[in-house]
């Protein structure tokens, strides 16, 4: 195998794949990213056996060829070469170096044998849709910062995607980690129809987002019951999915609310943030008193002392007071498109519903804490 | 209050330092916890101001500042606080015919009727007796007005349960305007004027002596013991009075010829450790009268826990998850008395060879519900229980913190309201008509424990 390639386009290609790649392994063929030379293009796979990332680039091939190289040297190395540089790759006959050459600098990287790396197969794919990149980061920014953590209830691990029937059909994406729930919903793509309900893992989510940042255009998604592709012009990102029953999330969500407070998302944002500064890392509380006009947000800490900003608003039912995690709310401002949120309560214990009234398809219901 | 204090003929914590030793002698600080004068003076009986015979005379007296604070028949002194009519009257806190007593006030001590004694039998020996049902809630709500005079005083107190701590006052003498022990005369005071209940203080250079001390003088006492005399005061001691020397690990040491504190001196430390792991550490040293564990104020009570062991070994998954329910509805029934609630909750489970596995689960928010503690509970049983048999089967709640933040609800979990709404309204039928009165089928029927 010989090749040369422009050092950006190589360093694109390896910062998509190497970062599936888990920095420690204990099955090494799994530290390495599968080179393949050949028709005038330079393909690039990693996998961790749960996701796999294959990109191609266009490269000038003297000799078509394939071997497998530690992924993060590989790109720590093509990182640190000077910028405009041209690379060359090359193997031996025997295969067992690689030689990558730039500039004056040289460097020679072991390998392993490209039969030693995982296939993974996507297997039938019956469900076919293209969502704009646009669509497809809005579904994602909006629920991701919802997933769950916690390792036993491991089906919340993921985004849950499935198509539903409200007024009209639509393809919605649920997150929840039990003290928020995120629930954002596009008109169903065509091909959508009939799909299954799947939980896309987080690390998955993950990676999908960085190669959504660099895509303008369609992307193009296949899916079956366990599996599914993204795959964008030169990239395909393929995953496992999270093999779990999403709890029955329309139950939780509060039809009852009647208390509507509006409120200018930037300037609340920013005084939560204020407020929050003296609530304790643990117990981020901050407390909301709602009244007429008037929203008087307030956080206090044994330790540090306490914080009152009041901020005006829209509301016209009796005075509540209700607490909520500071950081919670940031992350749903964060996610708000239109100049106001909405909020939508019921009392001090009961899921409140956070609305944005410029995306009627986002919803957000978050649990109060106790202040 | 009325209650008299020790008699002149009770020779209190003075016994302690014994007179015959010529450094003893001279001039020592004393302390009247009634009027909290506080003199230099040769061994004195009285206070030169007020006259009074409650005093405190010790050599390191302004120097100690580590105490332990034990309420006096804390239940027992509630309940006669509450009702003057009881005052004179043997008083035993504690559930029905077949419950053990969980207080015995001071007149029912002088017929033999001790705590954790079977009802009957303390009834036996004091029939007349009254019996008065454990009220919890007021207990614990006294519990914490006088946590807060304890906090009043400093911020380093480390509660060991409801009605005792141990207090940090070192660096406070300054701001108090008076060394340690005079601020917890004082403190003591508070409690009797402002909240109506006795209690006692060990004062020392450490937690393991003032816990020690605490008991010496009670009730109402005030007992010194300071780092000159600690190992001639621990030496006869039982080694079981060591906090931390069970049932098994003192037949450990008898076995090995130690039954008095005085008797660990004789080993090297390594040797200790060697023999008892991590304790035998702390043996060599507590036999020295040393203990450097600090006053924790962020510990109290760790955990709420309930355990059970079986007639004979269980292997079934099944019938161990029977037993499993009614220990979650104990634990959960303690932590909603006390108001607190419990984040990680641990499987107990002991074999036949009584060697002890423990797993345990953190969960997203505290609870205090016997359904999520079960819930919680069963899969790591699931798990260990693969046809082993066991001998011991229990529950806990750690890392606990106040309720106000239990239970809430859980989003990912649709049904989790409806079952905290059904569980609460069991208790309310429960509170209402007795235990027995509402139970859920689960932990019914199979074989016989």
């Amino acid at each position: 195998m010989k090749l040369t390639i422009e050092r950006a386009a190589l360093l694109r290609a390896l910062n998509h794949v190497q970062s599936v790649v888990e920095r420690r392994n204990t099955i090494p063929i799994l530290s390495n990213v599968l080179i393949e030379a050949k028709d005038g293009a330079l393909g690039l796979t990693a996998t961790d056996m749960d996701i796999a990332i294959v990109e191609r680039v266009a490269a000038d091939i003297a000799t078509a060829g394939a071997t497998t190289a530690p992924a993060h040297t590989l790109y720590d190395i093509v990182r640190k070469l000077p910028d405009g540089a041209q690379v060359d790759i090359e193997t031996a006959g025997d295969s067992e170096r690689l030689t990558l050459k730039s500039g004056r600098s040289r460097f020679t990287l072991s390998t392993l044998p490209t039969d030693d790396f995982p296939v993974m197969s996507g297997g039938d794919m019956p469900h076919e849709f293209e969502l704009d990149a646009d669509a497809l980061r809005a579904l994602v920014d909006r629920t991701r910062f919802a997933i769950s953590t916690e390792e036993t209830r491991y089906y919340l691990n993921g985004i849950y995607v499935h198509a539903a029937d409200g007024d009209h059909p639509v393809l919605r994406a649920v997150a929840t980690d039990g003290h928020r729930l995120a629930r954002v919903e596009i008109p169903l793509p065509d091909g959508a129809n009939g799909m299954p309900g799947v939980i896309v893992p987080r690390k998955t989510v993950g990676e999908l987002r960085k190669l959504i940042e660099e895509t303008n255009g369609g992307i193009a998604i296949a899916l079956s019951e366990t599996k599914i592709r993204f795959a964008f012009g030169d990239a395909v990102l393929t995953s496992k999915l999270i093999d779990g029953t999403f709890p029955d999330y329309e139950r939780v969500i509060p039809s009852g609310n009647d208390k509507i407070m509006t409120v200018d998302c930037d300037d609340f944002a920013e005084a939560v943030d204020r407020v929050s500064t003296i609530a304790t890392e643990k117990m981020r509380a901050v407390k909301m008193k709602i009244e007429g006009d008037q929203m008087e947000l307030s956080a206090s800490s044994q330790e540090n002392g306490q914080a009152v900003e009041e901020v005006g608003i829209d509301y016209g039912k009796e005075a509540i007071e209700i607490g909520f995690n500071a950081r919670y709310l940031l992350d749903i401002a964060n996610q708000v498109e239109g100049e106001t949120a909405e909020f939508v309560m019921a009392d001090s214990s009961s899921p409140t519903i956070v609305r944005d009234p410029k995306d009627p398809g986002a919803l957000y219901v978050l649990m109060p804490m106790r202040v | 209050m009325t209650r008299e204090g020790p008699g002149p003929e009770d020779p209190g914590p003075e016994a302690l330092v014994p007179s015959d030793r010529p450094e003893m002698e001279g001039t020592r600080p004393h302390l009247c916890r009634d009027c909290l004068a506080d003199w230099r003076a040769p061994p004195a009986r009285t206070c030169p101001d007020c006259g009074s015979t409650r005093i405190v005379g010790h050599e390191e007296l302004d120097r100690l500042a580590i105490a332990h604070i034990d309420c006096d028949a804390f239940y027992a002194s509630i309940e006669k606080r509450d009702d003057p009519g009881l005052v004179d009257r043997p008083v035993l806190i504690g559930g029905g015919r077949r419950g053990v007593v969980s207080a015995a006030c001071y007149v029912a001590r002088m017929y033999g009727c001790r705590s954790a004694m079977p009802m009957f039998k303390a009834l036996a020996a004091c029939p007349e007796a009254v019996v008065i049902k454990p009220n919890m809630a007021k207990y614990s709500a006294v519990g914490r007005e006088i946590r807060q005079l304890m906090l009043d005083i400093t911020p380093a107190v480390e509660p060991l349960s409801i009605d005792e701590a141990f207090l940090d006052l070192a660096g406070t003498t300054r701001i108090h305007g008076g060394f340690p022990a005079k601020t917890l005369a004082r403190l003591v005071r508070r409690i009797e004027t402002e909240i109506g209940v006795t209690a006692s203080i060990g004062l020392a250079p450490n937690k393991f002596l003032a816990k020690l001390a605490s008991d010496l003088d009670k009730p109402r006492g005030f007992a010194v013991i300071g780092a000159a005399e600690a190992e001639e005061f621990l030496a006869p001691r039982p080694v079981t009075a060591i906090f931390g020397v069970g049932k098994t690990l003192g037949a450990k040491l008898a076995r090995d010829g130690i039954t008095r504190i005085g008797d660990l001196r004789r080993f090297e430390r390594e040797m200790l450790m060697a023999r008892y792991g991590a304790m035998g550490a702390r043996l060599h040293a507590f036999a020295r009268g040393l203990d450097d564990r600090p006053v924790d104020a962020s510990s109290g009570a760790k955990s709420v826990s309930n355990e059970t062991t079986f007639d004979q070994d269980i292997s079934d998954v099944e019938a161990l998850k029977r037993i499993l329910w009614p220990l979650c509805e104990k634990v959960s029934a303690r932590l909603k008395k006390a108001d607190i609630a419990g984040r990680t909750v641990t499987l107990k489970l002991k074999n036949r060879d009584f060697k002890s596995i423990t797993r345990s689960h953190s969960l997203p928010a505290p609870t205090q519900l016997a359904e999520t503690l079960y819930r919680t509970v069963v899969p790591m049983l699931e798990k260990e229980a693969v046809g082993t048999r066991f001998r011991l089967i229990g529950v806990g709640a750690s890392e606990l913190t106040d309720s106000a933040d239990a239970d809430p609800f859980d989003l990912a979990d649709p049904d989790s309201g409806k079952r905290a709404k059904i569980e609460r309204a069991i208790d309310t039928v429960r509170a209402k008509l007795g235990d027995g009165a509402l139970s859920k089928g689960r932990g019914w029927g199979g074989t016989k424990r």
